[in-house]
């Protein structure tokens, strides 16, 4: 059984597709790698495993031991959030919420995993400080925190390294592989293939169909491949 | 003049009065910040003139106490415009203006043709502006704000952390299982219940006023959520009272009174925030 089995799924909103008949899993340690072009409903299939946008046909099944909602989610940043007034520490607190259930505050177990994972992400001692105030690469750490309380199985990152310079791009991926090299399972919506394609374990390439899932390392023989490179080879020439 | 005071003070129904405004006051002030982040601005703008027209409905029904015609009807209205909002069919702006102005077109209508007061325009203009002196409210309606804003202090108190979360990140909070629907229509059904209070002291076309200026100086201020609520609250608490005892000495009008206290407040904090970034 898998973290998360997807059965002739269909992705899309307000009751269209925009992406058909995908058919792949995701197992426990995996790091699997979604690319595709701009509107081909990669987001879309992320938003929908995370329960933010409604199947339209289609099946996800959870399992091996991984709760419906027990997914860390790195949103991509709102433009609220660039005026929101709130510390390091609340933000990552907050990933805790669903923990919280009906008791209205937070307790020691909550504290302990924010610290922990404050301490993890190297943002520890930036717990006062305003989030608004922050660097990009910091952002995200703080985010990938409050991540990490929400569950300790499963990451799924949304385009995480858009708006970052190459150098904190680079550290970022490196933080995430080695999240993953530590156990933790994770899922990045991405359209940089070539970086995808050197730290992901599987790769889902999406394109209003499914054109191709698989390992990683076999992905550069693929006819999918070749069309993805081939787009990127022509909009370079202009 | 502070012999003045003492002497008003000496009087139950002015005690009462100082506390329930400064209650409405701090309730108001709560919600403001997360109003201004989700970008609910306008729905607490819409909803006060929902909250008019159903004032007027209430008066010619002549009920003991207009609280309970005006809550349940704007409480609905609320829910309803944020239904209205999220769904992408009808423009959620356009609703809301379509709303607000028919709710005042019916709102005035009504007070006009079934009023038998001998003032219309005097009670409209109170209606819409507050009493002229919170002196005037009854004792019957300071029992109801005082009981309705400790209820929302409480529910605040008790919500703080999800209503910091779906405010936050209403995508993070819907993912890892928050039921982020069921708390946005508490914010919206705690908006309802804090603008009918707050009609009570500033009147329907000054609630937005109380709501929304006190947390945006307390975030020129401040840098954390929590110290943000704290401080917009204190401002909040400040304003109004400073601005009950002026309209007590100098019978000025207690809403303009108050959202003036308020305005000046946060031009200060505007100018102590450039003058720090500068």
């Amino acid at each position: 059984m898998a973290f998360i089995k997807c059965i002739d799924l269909s992705v899309g909103y307000e009751g269209k597709a925009v992406a058909e008949g995908l058919n792949f899993e995701v197992n426990e340690g995996d790091y699997l790698c979604i690319v595709g072009e701009n509107g081909a409903g990669k987001s879309t299939l992320m938003k929908t495993m995370l329960h933010l946008t409604k199947i339209i046909a289609g099946d996800i099944e959870y399992g091996d031991g991984l709760k419906p909602y027990e997914i860390g989610y790195l949103p991509q940043q709102t433009i609220t959030q660039q005026d929101f007034p709130a510390s390091v520490k609340e933000i990552v607190m907050s990933g805790n919420l669903s923990k919280l259930g009906l008791r209205p505050f937070y307790g020691k177990a909550e504290r302990d995993e924010a610290k922990r994972n404050m301490k993890r992400m190297d943002i520890y001692d930036l717990r006062n400080k305003s989030f608004k105030n922050l660097s990009g690469g910091q952002k995200q750490r703080v985010l990938l925190a409050r991540a990490l309380c929400a569950s300790t199985k499963l990451l799924v990152l949304d385009e995480p390294v858009s708006g970052l310079d190459p150098k904190v791009t680079a550290d970022f991926y490196q933080l995430i592989k080695k999240l993953n090299a530590e156990g933790m399972t994770v899922i990045m919506v991405s359209h940089d293939i070539h970086e995808g394609l050197r730290d992901a374990t599987h790769i889902l390439h999406v394109t209003g169909k499914q054109l191709y899932f698989g390992e990683a390392s076999k992905y550069t023989d693929s006819e999918a491949y070749k069309i993805l490179t081939s787009v990127e080879l022509t909009k370079g020439d202009k | 003049m502070l012999l003045q005071l003492h002497e008003y003070l000496q009087y139950s129904f002015v005690r009462y009065a100082v506390i329930v405004g400064v209650l409405i006051a701090l309730c108001s002030s709560l919600l403001g910040v997360t109003l201004v982040l989700k970008r609910y601005s306008f729905i607490g703008d819409g909803l006060s003139h929902v909250a008019f027209g159903a004032l007027a409905i209430a008066s010619i029904m002549k009920v003991t106490s207009t609280t309970l015609v005006t809550m349940p009807l704007t409480i609905i209205a609320a829910i309803l415009l944020l239904k209205g909002g999220q769904s992408a069919k009808l423009k959620g702006d356009a609703a809301i203006a379509m709303i607000s102005v028919a709710s005042l077109a019916i709102g005035y209508m009504l007070m006009n043709v079934f009023s038998t007061s001998a003032n219309v325009s005097g009670d409209v203009c109170s209606t819409l502006f507050g009493s002229t002196s919170i002196l005037t409210l009854r004792q019957s309606e300071v029992m109801i704000c005082f009981v309705l804003s400790i209820v929302v202090i409480a529910v605040f108190i008790v919500f703080y952390n999800k209503i910091f979360g779906v405010t936050f990140d209403e995508s993070f909070a819907k993912a890892t299982g928050v039921r982020a629907g069921a708390y946005n229509l508490l914010i919206a059904v705690i908006i309802a219940v804090i603008i009918v209070l707050g009609m009570n002291l500033v009147g329907s076309l000054l609630i937005s006023a109380l709501i929304i200026f006190p947390a945006l100086s307390a975030m020129r201020l401040m840098r954390t959520f929590k110290s943000v609520t704290i401080t917009s609250a204190i401002i909040s608490v400040v304003c109004a009272l400073l601005g009950i005892v002026v309209s007590i000495l100098y019978s000025t009008p207690t809403g303009s009174t108050i959202v003036c206290a308020d305005m000046a407040v946060f031009l200060v904090c505007y100018v102590i925030d450039r003058v720090r970034t500068a």
